[in-house]
């Protein structure tokens, strides 16, 4: 009880004498501040992507492609290899017993952004015709569904906002043709929706292909899967493939978000060292300012844990004010705002930046050890300090 | 009667850069309880390091130093920081007065280092700072205050958890005549008619006439102990 109360005095006469030390204590709250700010903004692009692909696909869809194969973009299943496919167990049938499945194809469209006109690469998915079925969280939010055999082409919700020349009845112009903008869909926010969808074999038939490059098929259930994929995969007449649609789409984000991840830490950490030394510098100072205040309190017979309790105290308040500042700066600025990014095999994709709950905590506690270590060292010259000694300096 | 302070043989030597300096040579010594000792000597003579030796604000190279029957040389530094809580008050030349506390909240200080209950501190806060003279000055700052009065609120600290030894180290060294004399009537105050022991280091000839007893060190020895009658 004693010792709280010695900490608890001696870090409130730590926090009355702030304000004459104000200037240097600003230097730590801005320093952890503008850490915490980079570092959970980099990490809510990570964040974004994943919980965009995470929200890409179902567990009672599968994605065929051909054996070897790491993306749709490098993958080739021709016509017989995708009616072959389409018999496989597993695969839910419609009232009249037909498969329900789509044969699909993409390739790359060229656009322009909308805010500063850079050219990117989208992903135009020629689908097929029982898309709807297979995928029964599209809906149609402005104009209409295209048509089959002519170039018609729907534009996703990202897509739409970010990218010029995307409105319901604009044309895209591309090499062998020319797409006539027929509506806007939604899915749900998932990667789709960065994305152009048009009728498979009309993109086939354009660019002159013979295959198609997926199939995806809708599943009875997501434990049909296993069935699924040993039906496939021991026809000796297919060399393919088979995986969870969701999962899929996870292993197609994870190199960009490792990636987006690591710089956030490489970029986060350094900056951390440099906010660890301004934090070490304004407590040594802090320290020598009070050192008369110090070495009277250490007299009067206050111990050293009091002391290092007091400093460290007031390290971690000033880096949690900046860690919170920061969270919050990350989250007023940043969360919610679109980027967009070429990921593997996906083509560009448009995310939210996702400054979650948890990326914020993650911040703060970032905040908190940089505090800690900056004051660490101070405190223990603090409590080391020879009493009669700093007297006789003071 | 059983001495209050004994020092035996104690020596007190500093390394600076590579030489070994001695301060104090052997030093034995006895005070009584009671008694009001001022200590003079020109500076370098190891005043205020045999005042630090006493205030268990040090320790000796050699030698035993027991004050209020505790061997202090022998403890710890977080027993040392217990044992000044319970057995010193300090008064400083500066007053070492908290600049950020009231002049109450600086009385306090010493006491929060006790189990007292609040309203405790606060009625012994009280009866020290009107022991001092200083009670309706009880909400100021020390910068709203005068050397002499700071040094009030000092003595106030000093004296508020009622310590076995009062340790002045210069005392008036920062004053104006007149508010040393002040500063001296009150010490003189506390050990007359509070029966406090009190060990004074002082340059100042004048106050150490108010001492009951004179001990003047060179070079680190004792070279002359005078008592007064009192």
């Amino acid at each position: 009880m004693k010792m709280f109360r010695q900490i608890g005095a001696v870090t409130a006469m730590n926090f009355r004498s702030l304000p004459q030390r104000v200037s240097t204590s600003l230097v730590v709250v801005i320093g952890i501040a503008g850490v915490v700010a980079v570092l959970v903004s980099v990490l809510a692009m990570s964040t974004g992507l994943i919980r965009t692909m995470e929200n890409t696909g179902r567990d009672d869809r599968a994605i065929v492609l051909r054996s070897g194969s790491m993306a749709e973009t490098s993958s080739a299943l021709d016509r017989n290899s995708a009616k072959l496919i389409v018999d496989g167990a597993g695969i839910k049938h419609d009232a009249n017993g037909d498969p329900i499945t789509s044969a699909e194809t993409m390739r790359i469209l060229s656009l322009h952004k909308k805010d500063d006109d850079s050219e990117i690469n989208v992903i135009l998915r020629g689908v097929g015709p029982r898309m709807l079925e297979v995928r029964p969280e599209l809906k149609i939010v402005e104009g209409r569904m295209f048509e089959p055999a002519v170039t018609e082409v729907i534009v996703g919700k990202s897509a739409h906002s970010q990218f010029k020349g995307l409105n319901v009845g604009d044309v895209v112009h591309s090499r062998g043709a020319n797409w006539t903008v027929v509506g806007v869909f939604e899915t749900g926010g998932d990667s789709h929706e960065s994305s152009l969808m048009t009728y498979a074999e009309t993109l086939i038939s354009i660019d002159q292909r013979g295959s198609f490059q997926s199939v995806t098929a809708l599943l009875d259930s997501p434990s049909s899967f296993q069935a699924f994929k040993d039906s496939l995969s021991s026809n000796p007449a297919l060399a393919v493939d088979v995986v969870r649609e969701r999962e899929y789409y996870q292993q197609q984000s994870k190199n960009m978000s490792t990636i987006i991840s690591i710089i956030a830490y490489v970029v986060g950490g350094i900056m951390a060292v440099g906010a660890v030394f301004a934090a070490l510098n304004t407590m040594y100072s802090a320290v020598s300012a009070r050192l008369q205040e110090i070495a009277t309190l250490r007299a009067l017979g206050f111990g050293s844990a009091a002391m290092v309790a007091s400093v460290l105290a007031e390290a971690l308040i000033l880096a949690l004010i900046g860690g919170v500042i920061g969270a919050l700066l990350a989250w007023m600025f940043f969360n919610g705002n679109t980027v967009s990014t070429s990921g593997g095999g996906m083509g560009q994709m448009v995310f939210e930046l996702a400054v979650s709950p948890q990326l914020m905590i993650l911040g703060v506690v970032w905040a908190c050890v940089i505090g800690v270590l900056g004051g660490l060292f101070p405190a223990m010259r603090a409590a080391r300090l020879p009493v009669a000694m700093a007297l006789r300096a003071v | 009667m059983t001495a209050l302070v004994t020092l035996r043989n104690v020596t007190k030597s500093y390394v600076r850069g590579k030489q070994k300096v001695e301060v104090l040579h052997g030093i034995d010594l006895t005070i009584e309880p009671g008694e009001f000792l001022a200590l003079m000597g020109p500076s370098g003579s190891g005043k205020t390091t045999l005042l630090n030796l006493v205030a268990g604000l040090d320790q000796p190279t050699t030698g035993e130093v027991l004050v209020a029957g505790d061997r202090i040389d022998q403890l710890s530094r977080g027993s040392l920081s217990d044992w000044r809580a319970r057995h010193i008050g300090f008064i400083f030349q500066f007053y070492n007065l908290l600049p950020v506390l009231t002049a109450e909240a600086n009385v306090e200080v010493p006491l929060l280092l006790t189990n007292l209950s609040k309203s405790e501190r606060r009625r012994r806060v009280q009866v020290a700072l009107e022991l001092v003279g200083l009670a309706e000055r009880a909400r100021h700052k020390p910068n709203e205050l005068s050397g002499g009065q700071q040094q009030r609120v000092a003595i106030a600290r000093a004296i508020v958890s009622d310590p076995t030894l009062l340790v002045c180290d210069e005392p008036t060294g920062d004053l104006d005549r007149q508010s040393a004399e002040e500063i001296m009537n009150l010490l003189t105050a506390l050990n007359r008619s509070h029966k406090k022991t009190i060990v004074m280091v002082t340059h100042d000839p004048k106050a150490a006439e108010y001492a009951s007893r004179e001990l003047h060190l060179d070079k680190g020895l004792l070279t002359n102990d005078t008592r007064r009658a009192a």
